[in-house]
């Protein structure tokens, strides 16, 4: 510590060019920090098969396949299966095409038996369930929207067409309702699946995926095993997964996400590399007279390698710290603003965290250590005669 | 004058320069009594820098050997020269060699980052030696604030700091005016005789080997005369 007061001082020696490269590892965090968020919101966060409290089931080459609804009944019957229940993607918008969110037509007892963690008013759910093209929207949307129960709900598929020819979709808002789970979304509209069966061109009999839920002491992975064996070789056959799976495999249909993450992150910091190396080639050799009076002075090798890698780790550290920070604050906004949108709910993870505190290390010593060998390697005599 | 504080023996320097060995110390004997304030003179390129950087343990010789103060410099490690540097030599250069980016306080302080004190004994020290070269009253200010004979004084607090026995100065009055160069060397007589420094001064100028108890001249790596001021 009682160098920091001169390592400190050098780091700041020419203020605006450790601003910009302070700035530019900021920004490189902040988009580590941002990257990182989205990265681990769209790919749902990896949870394992073996901690799963809830199954999804959808067909084996692909998430755009339909299933039939006579596997739900079969599904049931598969031991350590509880409750099941069916949903399929909408892919509408209200009013305008910036308005997407995610509409499921569901069976709604069954669907809400699944995910108790959705907070309706009882008279609303009632209402919805004695209304065949009735709605219930998450508060977010609502808010966001400006609608309240009882307003009229249009949507426009751009999946779905009904019999009519028309993508239009009336329905009726009869419920408003929250999630009540830590961190979860309400960014969704549900529907009955019975009058989207009825008023849909195809596709009658089909449903997109199938959300179950496991009886105590089922073991999630022999329940997945036992489910897609009972399909096999069918014409269907499915793929069972977490719920995390198949959020992450619903994302890589626009592409890989975590790779194109890492991609645009191995970048990001292979470029704050060269800056920060530059800026502290050019602070060594701007000062090389005034590393040999250390030396002469007695500061050994080593300390004067440790003085000039701390100004790199120091310089990465600020730039980091508030990147970090910075990137803390957008994902919360920008949560808030997705979930009127969409639904991803972004935060920094601890492994996050964790990984930007290691790459600042890294990236601070990698950075300084050429300048700092440099340093280290300085041979006095010649250096002051260079004056 | 008493007791020898610096033995040179036979030292040789010889640099690489391409392919052409420079020989710019040739089998020099030197010895240095504590106490002693000595000048060394001669023209460019005669080795006198040469001479200051071996007695400081900056350089080794090629042959021959380094002794100050019991201690063979020649054989040391680069880290025990090191700390060897830090306690017994202090060093005064043309251009001052201050640290642009800290007071003068924090200037003289450095060499005291080596040791155990705290901040405030740090800190403490340092004030006695600004003390000591009368510039108290500049403590807080960066060296771009001072001028040149101010940043020299400041300089010489850093070489006084650490209260080592020898001084080695090189050109220490080479960047000044008239005027300024002989408070310094008027200093340098103080720290000299009152402060019982060993003090060896490299210059060119005639009138600044003047305030030295003697004078040494050295011409094509060799010892060439004893002059008494």
């Amino acid at each position: 510590m009682k160098y920091f007061g001169l390592i400190w001082k050098n780091a700041w020696r020419k203020k605006i060019r450790t601003l910009l490269t302070v700035l530019s590892v900021f920004v490189a965090f902040l988009m580590f920090a941002l990257l990182n968020a989205v990265g681990q919101a769209l790919t749902g966060g990896g949870a394992t098969i073996e901690s799963a409290s809830r199954l999804v089931v959808i067909d084996k080459v692909s998430l755009i396949n339909l299933l039939p609804i006579a596997y739900e009944r079969k599904i049931e019957a598969i031991p350590g299966v509880a409750n099941v229940a069916h949903a399929t993607w909408f892919g509408g918008y209200y009013q305008d095409p910036k308005n997407q969110f995610g509409q499921f037509p569901v069976a709604p007892e069954d669907y809400v038996s699944l995910y108790p963690e959705l907070d309706i008013p009882q008279e609303q759910w009632q209402a919805f369930l004695a209304n065949r093209t009735g709605a219930l929207l998450g508060s977010s949307l609502a808010e966001a929207y400006g609608l309240s129960v009882g307003d009229n709900l249009p949507i426009h598929s751009s999946i779905w067409t009904k019999k009519d020819g028309t993508r239009d979709w009336e329905f009726q808002l009869d419920g408003i309702f929250t999630n009540t789970s830590k961190g979860g979304s309400d960014a969704m509209m549900l529907f009955h699946y019975d009058y989207f069966d009825e008023a849909r061109r195809g596709g009658q009999g089909l449903v997109g995926w199938y959300t179950l839920t496991l009886n105590e002491g089922a073991n999630p992975a022999e329940v997945a095993n036992a489910i897609d064996a009972e399909f096999a070789n069918s014409p269907n056959e499915t793929e069972t997964s977490t719920e995390a799976a198949f959020a992450q495999s619903f994302m890589e249909q626009m592409g890989n996400i975590a790779l194109i993450v890492q991609l645009i992150l191995g970048a990001v910091f292979f470029t704050l590399l060269l800056v920060t190396g530059n800026t502290m080639a050019q602070s060594v050799r701007e000062r090389i007279n005034e590393l040999a009076v250390l030396k002469t002075v007695g500061f050994r090798d080593r300390t004067v390698l440790g003085i000039v890698i701390s100004e790199s780790l120091l310089i990465m550290i600020i730039g980091g710290a508030l990147g970090l920070l910075a990137g803390a604050g957008l994902a919360k906004a920008a949560s808030a603003m997705f979930a009127a949108m969409g639904g991803i709910g972004l935060s920094l993870s601890a492994e996050t965290l964790a990984l930007a505190i290691l790459i600042m290390i890294v990236a601070g010593v990698l950075s300084g250590i050429f300048p700092a060998l440099k340093a280290m390697r300085l041979s006095i005599v010649d250096a002051l005669a260079r004056g | 004058m008493s007791d020898t504080l610096a033995e040179l023996r036979g030292v040789s320097r010889t640099y690489q320069k391409g392919k052409e060995r420079v020989e710019v110390l040739h089998e020099l004997d030197l010895d240095i009594p504590q106490g002693d304030f000595l000048a060394i003179m001669g023209p460019s390129g005669s080795g006198k820098t040469t001479l200051l950087n071996l007695l400081g343990g900056l350089d080794r010789p090629t042959n021959g050997t380094v002794t100050v103060g019991g201690a063979e410099l020649s054989t040391m490690s680069n880290n025990k020269l090191s700390n060897w540097r830090s306690s017994h030599v202090g060093f005064v250069f043309q251009f001052y060699n201050l640290l642009p980016v800290l007071t003068a306080q924090k200037n003289v302080e450095l060499p005291l980052l080596l040791t155990n004190f705290s901040g405030r004994e740090r800190a403490e020290r340092a004030a006695i030696a600004l003390d000591i070269v009368g510039l108290s009253d500049r403590a807080k200010h960066l060296p771009r604030e001072l001028s040149g004979g101010e940043e020299q004084r400041v300089a010489i607090a850093r070489a006084i700091v650490s209260d080592p026995k020898l001084l080695l100065c090189d050109e220490p009055t080479g960047d000044l005016d008239r005027e300024t160069a002989d408070e310094i060397l008027k200093l340098l007589q103080i720290l000299n005789r009152e402060h019982s420094k060993t003090i060896v001064m490299v210059t060119h100028d005639a009138q600044a080997a003047d305030y030295a108890k003697r004078t040494l001249h050295v011409d094509k790596g060799q010892l060439e005369s004893r002059v008494a001021a």
